[in-house]
């Protein structure tokens, strides 16, 4: 929370010494509440009162860093209980459940899974980022299990899931270097678990039976000075474990009480077993409120599609849409042939689009007028794109020069456009396309047959 | 210090709407806190799953449900009463696909005889949906509303263009409930709910449609408005927002690639069912933990997993 003026003048030596740069040490005080100069412009602060400002000024909620490399990734540094008052910071991110009592084959078809469902939409990488691994009771094979996915070329972090404090430090030497996380720390061994994670300040996991008691343990935590923490949200049913998520996230932004100013893990798998559909549909429900690691059981492409695309879409800019530059873009190495199609410049639908004109192969230009950043339909409804502006733009951005080719191909949803398009383009053949980007492959290479018997003929 | 639960006191209260006759009559809405919130106060009415069926074979359905459907789909009375007595949705969603223009433009007299006799071989509420063509569900909707009069029906929509024709048609003369759908803005939602209202319209008629949308095509801005719908009244008060929100998740999600993609096309992406399933799912949940009262599905596996997520969670 922001510290007002007054509060900051309290803790300055009131000298009045002019070393700032400011006349007295009230304005100094007044300029750093408004975040306009750094408190270190002062040199005369003592260590306590600048400790008291840090604490003080501090994020309500911890930005914590795991795993390395690529896969290095921050959780939490939220400020804000819905996406429309600010732009969420830190996605959610999904982890998969391994444990040692699961057998060498569903472990390999988990690893396989997890290679298999890797992608990108949008410009976004899209994986599962986490191998959670759960200690079940035998070490050896526990052991081998974080052997086997490290030797395994799966590009994850790790959590540890265990409450054995011995077992996790035989378990860190193989994972010392990866930056994991240790998930486990409860009320009988977290002096232990802190003493194991300290030196490296790995992301400890903190685990109670109730909120009461998790709070209990973070205070105790923080004794230690510890405060590279997450929560755990088990809870007994579905409904405990989505009060604890919410109720952590709220505490920590709506009541500023940083004890529960940290990321949560909730453990999905837990809830929804084996069902893939419920855990499509509880990963969603945590997406939206407040879960930051979300454990599912397994990855396929069906529950990955919607849950990755979701969290896409939640952690953007609610102020502005994202947009691509307005310009012709070449696709598939497009010539002096190739035909052209048109959309908008809204980032999610050129990407859909670019992305199909690419999978068809077929050499095409792609023109993208200024829509407003809006999507077919809307900048069509909001009048940002009508006959006259596809018109203007197909005259003005010099694709007539790029290609000889005289075919336009419009969007499907905007079929009603053709008509004003053929009176402003009169040299050129204006083809209404598919409703859906998807069904542009077939189309694009008809067309193209098309248009080689074309020229053939001629 | 110990643990104190974080408790939001709430100013509004979602208006209950009830929809359909009888015993198997439901009620949406009462709430005055966010989705499954018990901590903060009265969560109201459970969110209701109903089941699409259209008044025309179901051309571009996923094989598996052409299959289920196979000895009903040709004729909708039937269709409801397979669904009614298989699948127990909460409510039957009509959708009168055959009447769009651009389809088989089917006369709204003929489309009043289906809904006619769907509602009367059914005990569950019915809502009738149109073609989205605003014309012509204006037309539609007026026959369609005395030939169901006594059914308590939820007609989807009355949009800015055509309110007056639908509010009159449909609530005022003959008592149905009206949904009124606006374009994923708080203000638009706002307007048309004040529209209707200066038309006449009760409160306790009106179901909101704000908006509809797949995940991961725009959805961000569905989640926004409905948090902004909700919060709007929760914290302000504001009666002009008080109607429960439906929204006709199966009408996008199995039109997006996610769930229409061939398997041919697409192998690494695996059965194109369960791709439909889980977005229709994934959709589901997200609306309906944002603050949507309603949703209407068509998998029945989707009911089955929605019919549980709520019953844990409400
Ligand atoms: C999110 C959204 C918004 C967001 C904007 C998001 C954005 N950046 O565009 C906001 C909230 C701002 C908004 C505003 C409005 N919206 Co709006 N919005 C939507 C919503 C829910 C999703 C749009 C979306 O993101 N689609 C996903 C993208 C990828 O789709 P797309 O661009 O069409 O691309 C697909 C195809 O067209 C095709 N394609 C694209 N390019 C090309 C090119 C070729 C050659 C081909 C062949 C195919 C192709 O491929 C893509 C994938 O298949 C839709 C409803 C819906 N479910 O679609 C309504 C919708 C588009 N909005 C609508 C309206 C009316 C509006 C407003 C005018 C409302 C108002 N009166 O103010 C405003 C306009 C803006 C303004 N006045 O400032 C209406 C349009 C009605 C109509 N049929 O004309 C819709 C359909 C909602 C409705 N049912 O009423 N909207
Ligand atoms: S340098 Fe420090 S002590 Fe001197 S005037 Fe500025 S704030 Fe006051």
């Amino acid at each position: 929370m922001a510290l007002k003026g007054l509060d900051i003048f309290k803790l300055t030596p009131k000298k009045n010494c002019k070393d700032c740069g400011f006349p007295t040490c009230l304005a100094f005080s007044m300029k750093v509440a408004a975040g306009a100069v750094e408190i270190s412009k002062c040199p005369h602060m003592s260590d306590e009162a600048l400790a008291k400002l840090e604490e003080a000024t501090a994020p309500l909620m911890r930005t914590v860093k795991f795993g390395k490399g690529d896969n290095e990734y921050s959780l939490g540094g939220e400020t804000v209980l819905f996406r429309h008052e600010k732009t969420y910071v830190n996605r959610n991110r999904f982890a998969v459940m391994f444990t040692d009592a699961m057998t060498d084959e569903e472990i390999d078809k988990k690893i396989n899974n997890i290679k298999k469902v890797n992608y990108v939409r949008i410009g976004e990488e899209m994986k599962v980022e986490i191998a959670a691994i759960k200690y079940e009771g035998d070490k050896d094979k526990y052991l081998n299990l974080v052997k086997k996915i490290k030797e395994s070329d799966l590009e994850v972090t790790y959590m540890l899931v265990c409450e054995k404090p011995d077992i996790v430090k035989e378990a860190l030497e193989l994972l010392k270097d990866e930056n994991p996380i240790i998930y486990g720390a409860n009320k009988e061994n977290y002096e232990e678990m802190v003493g194991l994670v300290k030196d490296n300040k790995f992301p400890l996991g903190l685990k109670a039976d109730n909120l009461e008691g998790l709070y209990e343990l973070v205070e105790k935590v923080q004794e230690l000075n510890y405060k590279e923490l997450l929560l755990g949200t088990e809870g007994e049913s579905i409904k405990d474990t989505f009060t604890k998520t919410v109720q952590i996230r709220r505490t920590a932004l709506k009541e500023e009480d940083r004890k529960f100013g940290y990321p949560s893990v909730v453990f999905v798998n837990e809830l929804a077993g084996e069902d893939k559909f419920m855990t499509t549909a509880l990963a969603s429900l945590f997406t939206l409120r407040y879960g930051s690691i979300i454990v599912l059981n397994d990855i396929d492409y069906s529950i990955a599609l919607p849950l990755f695309a979701l969290r896409q879409n939640i952690f953007t800019d609610p102020q502005r849409p994202m947009t691509v530059e307005p310009d012709v873009y070449a696709v598939n190495d497009a010539d002096e042939n190739s035909p052209v199609l048109v959309t908008v410049d809204f980032a999610l639908t050129y990407f859909i689009v670019s992305g199909e004109v690419e999978r068809s192969k077929v050499p095409a230009w792609l023109a993208i007028p200024d829509a407003g950043g809006y999507s077919v339909l809307t900048a069509w409804a909001a009048g940002k794109l009508s006959g006259s502006t596809i018109a203007n733009f197909i005259k003005e951005s010099g694709v007539e020069e790029k290609t000889k080719c005289r075919k336009l191909i419009i969007p499907g949803k905007v079929a009603v456009l053709k008509g004003e398009i053929e009176d402003n383009l009169p040299d050129w053949e204006i083809i209404v396309g598919p409703d859906e980007a998807m069904h542009l492959p077939k189309f694009l290479k008809e067309l193209n047959e098309s248009i080689r018997a074309e020229a053939q003929g001629a | 210090m110990a643990f104190k639960m974080s408790v939001q006191k709430s100013k509004g209260k979602v208006q209950e709407v009830e929809i359909g006759k009888g015993e198997k009559a439901i009620k949406i809405g009462g709430e005055n806190v966010i989705p499954f919130y018990d901590f903060d106060g009265d969560i109201g009415n459970s969110p209701k799953l109903g089941i699409e069926i259209l008044d025309v074979y179901p051309e571009d359905w996923v094989d598996s449900l052409k299959e289920l459907y196979k000895d009903v789909a040709d004729n909708p009375v039937e269709w409801a009463k397979f669904v009614e007595k298989e699948i127990k949705p909460d409510f039957i969603c009509l959708r009168f696909k055959g009447a769009d223009p651009n389809e088989l433009d089917k006369s709204p007299e003929e489309c009043a005889e289906v809904a006619k006799a769907v509602a009367e071989a059914i005990s569950l509420p019915l809502v009738i949906a149109g073609t989205n063509n605003h014309e012509k569900d204006a037309k539609l909707f007026e026959k369609v509303a005395p030939a169901v009069q006594g059914h308590n029906c939820l007609f989807l929509s009355a949009t800015e263009e055509n309110y007056k024709a639908v509010g009159a048609g449909v609530a005022l003369a003959y008592d149905h409930k009206l949904g009124a759908e606006s374009s994923v803005d708080i203000n638009l939602a706002k307007q048309l709910n004040v529209l209707l209202t200066q038309l006449g319209v009760k409160g306790e008629d009106i179901v909101m449609n704000v908006g509809n949308s797949a995940v991961g095509y725009g959805f961000e801005y569905l989640v926004s408005t409905v948090d902004r719908i909700r919060l709007a009244l929760f914290n302000q008060n504001d009666k002009t927002l008080q109607m429960p929100i439906i929204t006709p998740v199966s009408f996008e999600t199995w039109n997006v690639k996610e769930s229409m993609a061939d398997e041919n096309d697409v192998p690494e992406w695996g059965s194109r069912e369960d791709r439909g399933i889980s977005m229709e799912i994934s959709t589901a949940a997200s609306v309906i933990t944002v603050g949507s009262n309603a949703v209407v599905l068509r998998h029945p596996k989707s009911l089955e997993v929605m019919k549980k997520f709520v019953s844990e969670l409400h």
